[in-house]
């Protein structure tokens, strides 16, 4: 009876929560996502909504308002994506399938092709039905069992449902389905790119609100208890295999939704835009932002996007790309010195092997520069540039630019080996030069491929590091 | 009745056949001890057979190899089995070993990402172009058995017996030695398996080197009898081979050698007799169909596959 009562007694939290807790509060994501938490439904989704709201007033170009319209339509389908992948926990690799089918509904209801024009007000509602009702279907086979043989059927699914259009006459095969009708509503056509970013929005903002609803609601907790365990909420009667399936249904919803405003805004459709690479990129969105959070994957779909709209140019690729770099190291740098310090031995060093290259070998800095892809003639007098070392359409020419670039790779990964953080700082050095060197001589020639391998390995490095994303909550496994 | 057209469909189904098992084999000896669902198996394929290309290239090409031609055959899987092992163990070590007590969704994320990774690095360093084996110079197509309407080419021959004896040595490992005793004793419960002295992870490394080597070795035989590769064409091969090993019972080594087997001749058969049975309204394209119907049909009917046991759920 001597210990002095605590000064704030917490009735009712653990104190593991506590701590946890407390670590969270340190992290700003954790922070940002806490206040978007607290604050009211109408705010949530008034901070949700108003950027984009705001983006048609500051842009005045219709390049931007296209990347605009895309990425709410990334977005759609991020948010989509979350419902299986983030509140339930389950894989659904046909995703993009179900994106596709909407599409391609919304052509066979109004296209010259078709020979019928329906208005959107009646075509929307019904192709999202229609494509819950086939997520549902695809969803029943794996009913009973574990999530991993639904990763199966539907990545099967997705496949089957390419062979299908490309090979179909329906479908008219590879060449797609062109000249679908614009958006109408109540007889009012829709045709700009203004008014395709307004009707994306406004079906952001439903669906937003929608999946808000659903989640607050019991099923959106019963499928919160599914992800956490499964066994444990069949048992407190939970119908676990229906709660999946609705989830399946709901989700394969949104995407044929957002597939219904595509193909109008696309005014065409083939079988191309709906293929695995399309698959990654939403998960990549997901899982950046944070699976499970709707702030989250819409950050996660912006942010994604924008990245990715910005790799197509060589120019902004370099500058990202250096940026993003810098950034990193700088964030993540402990104590904080330690990040100026690796960037400056890097140029240091970058400076020394240029002096020494020029000295010893001087074919390996006489390289000529592919297109206009170098940022600064700065870059030109720090890294090695060989000479010849792409062929005219940025294959590596010879044996040089293949070993530097498995080399770069396996330094990556042996550095993430590295226990002592000195000694890590140290090999941080060469590792970031020879990767501003492969970046200049092989990524930047094929821009199309690099981004898509640094989306790959943003989704590795993300799980093994911060698998809840930027925004997310950190789950606990017991195991 | 066309008997040769059949034969030829079945020669053809056997191959694709055991190439599928290898595929299957690996995939299911992981699943088995992590049950994980390594996505980016297909894709350790078409590196070897990218391997193998590039040994074939370095020794003369098809037209004029410098060694032996079954030399060069063995060669060329040696170096793949070897290159795709320890890709498979630096899968394991850089994208599964961390998630190893993460929610079973990260793992499966971390995999398509893995994959996806390999696929465009693959398209970055050879392009977006089919490469060719060029078998056809490599081996005339004449070579080989000619008994009746049976016609085999002798590459064909090699593929399924290479894959046959690679079955065998796996499942004599498996059976027999110490190591497939811990593969064994892994699978069915890693904790108490690491109680009795087993070094779980070691097991593991191995497991992935081996499933990864027969995917090479896979993707080496793809190349030989089918010609082509590209940097997608793991997608194919990984969707088939996880057919099959569900179709054959996931876990179960000689299941996914029946389950592979199955597959490829159902694939054969649909790809020779669908334009006939649908009168010309279904191409042979839709080969895809049959074998995911028997996919579905099998979760339905029998969710553990013709030779697996029956889940149990452990609390």
């Amino acid at each position: 009876m001597t210990d002095p009562p605590p000064e704030n007694p917490r009735i009712g939290v653990d104190e593991w929560v506590a701590s946890a807790d407390e670590r969270r509060a340190r992290s700003l994501g954790a922070r940002v996502e806490d206040v978007f938490n607290r604050a009211p439904p109408v705010a949530k989704l008034l901070a949700l909504t108003l950027p984009f709201a705001v983006y048609p007033l500051v842009v005045d170009s219709d390049y931007l308002m296209q990347v605009g319209v895309d990425t709410l339509l990334y977005v759609l389908l991020a948010l989509g994506l979350n419902v299986a992948v983030g509140w339930v926990g389950l894989l659904d690799l046909g995703y993009v399938a179900f994106f596709g089918i909407g599409a391609y509904m919304y052509a066979a209801l109004a296209s010259p092709y078709a020979g019928r024009y329906w208005e959107a007000q009646f075509a929307i509602p019904l192709i999202a039905l229609t494509v819950a009702v086939v997520g549902l279907v695809v969803g029943l086979p794996s009913r009973r069992l574990s999530g991993d043989y639904l990763a199966i059927v539907t990545l099967f699914f997705l496949q089957l449902y390419l062979v299908v259009l490309v090979n179909s006459e329906f479908t008219r095969g590879p060449n797609g389905i062109s000249d679908i009708y614009p958006l109408k509503f109540f007889g009012q056509q829709v045709a700009s790119v203004d008014g395709f970013y307004y009707v994306a929005l406004a079906a952001v903002v439903f669906v937003v609100w929608a999946l808000y609803l659903v989640n607050e609601s019991r099923t959106g907790r019963a499928w919160r208890a599914l992800r956490e365990d499964e066994l444990a909420a069949e048992l407190m009667t939970m119908p676990v295999d229906r709660l999946k399936l609705l989830a399946f249904a709901i989700g394969a919803g949104v995407a044929g939704t957002a597939g219904a405003i595509f193909a109008p805004v696309q005014g065409a459709v083939f079988p191309a835009s709906f293929d695995i690479v399309l698959l990654i990129t939403v998960y990549a969105m997901v899982v950046l932002g944070g699976a499970g959070s709707l702030l989250g994957v819409t950050v996660g779909a912006v942010l994604i996007n924008a990245s990715l709209e910005a790799l197509r140019s060589p120019e902004d690729a370099s500058w990202l790309f250096y940026g993003a770099v810098v950034v990193t190291i700088v964030v993540l740098a402990r104590p904080w010195w330690r990040g100026p310090a690796v960037l400056g031995g890097t140029i240091v060093f970058g400076l020394v092997v240029h002096e020494l290259a020029e000295q010893l070998r001087p074919s390996l800095v006489e390289g000529t520069t592919f297109g206009q892809a170098r940022i600064d003639d700065a870059v030109d007098s720090w890294v090695l540039l060989p000479e010849g070392i792409v062929t005219p359409d940025g294959l590596p020419a010879g044996a040089l630019g293949k070993v530097a670039y498995i080399g770069l790779v396996a330094a990556v990964l042996g550095l993430t080996l590295i226990r002592s953080p000195v000694l890590r700082m140290i090999g941080l050095v060469p590792v970031l030069y020879l990767t501003a060197c492969v970046w200049e001589n092989l990524l930047v020639a094929q821009p199309a491929v690099a981004r898509f391998i640094l989306l790959g390995a943003m989704l590795v490095a993300l799980m093994a590091y911060r698998p809840q994303g930027l925004l997310g909550k950190k789950r606990v496994e017991f195991a | 009745m066309d008997w040769d057209k059949l034969v030829q469909l079945l020669v053809a189904g056997a191959t694709a056949g055991s190439v599928y098992a290898l595929v299957a084999l690996g995939f299911t000896m992981v699943y088995g001890i992590l049950k994980l669902l390594n996505l980016a198996h297909g894709d350790v394929l078409m590196v070897g057979a990218f391997i193998g290309w590039g040994v074939l290239g370095w020794l003369g090409g098809a037209q004029d190899p410098s060694v032996a031609v079954w030399l060069l055959v063995v060669l060329m899987l040696m170096a793949a089995m070897a290159g795709c092992g320890f890709l498979g163990v630096a899968i394991e070590r850089f994208a599964y070993r961390p998630l190893r007590r993460a929610p079973r969704i990260a793992p499966l994320i971390s995999a398509l990402g893995v994959s996806f990774f390999i696929q465009n690095s693959v398209l970055l360093l050879f392009g977006a172009d089919f490469r060719s084996y060029d078998s056809f110079d490599l081996v005339d197509v004449g070579v080989g058995v000619h008994w009746g309407p049976l016609n085999v080419w002798i590459i064909r021959l090699v593929v399924m017996g290479s894959a046959l004896a690679m079955m065998l040595g796996l499942w004599l490992l498996v059976t027999r030695s110490k190591l497939g005793k811990a593969m064994r004793a892994t699978a069915v419960d890693r904790e108490a398996a690491a109680m009795m002295g087993i070094d779980v992870d070691r097991v593991i490394v191995k497991t992935f080197f081996i499933g990864s080597a027969l995917a090479g070795a896979a993707g080496v035989l793809v190349g030989l009898v089918f010609g082509q590769i590209n940097h997608f064409m793991g997608f194919n091969y990984g969707l088939k081979g996880f057919t099959a090993a569900v179709v054959g019972g996931i876990g179960s080594i000689p299941g996914a050698m029946l389950g592979g087997l199955l597959i490829g001749l159902a694939e054969a058969l649909s790809v020779g007799y669908i334009e006939d049975l649908t009168r010309g309204r279904l191409g042979s394209a839709f080969s895809d169909l049959v074998v995911f119907l028997i996919l579905i049909v099998f979760m339905l009917v029998r969710p553990q596959g013709i030779l697996g046991k029956p889940e149990v759920k452990k609390v």
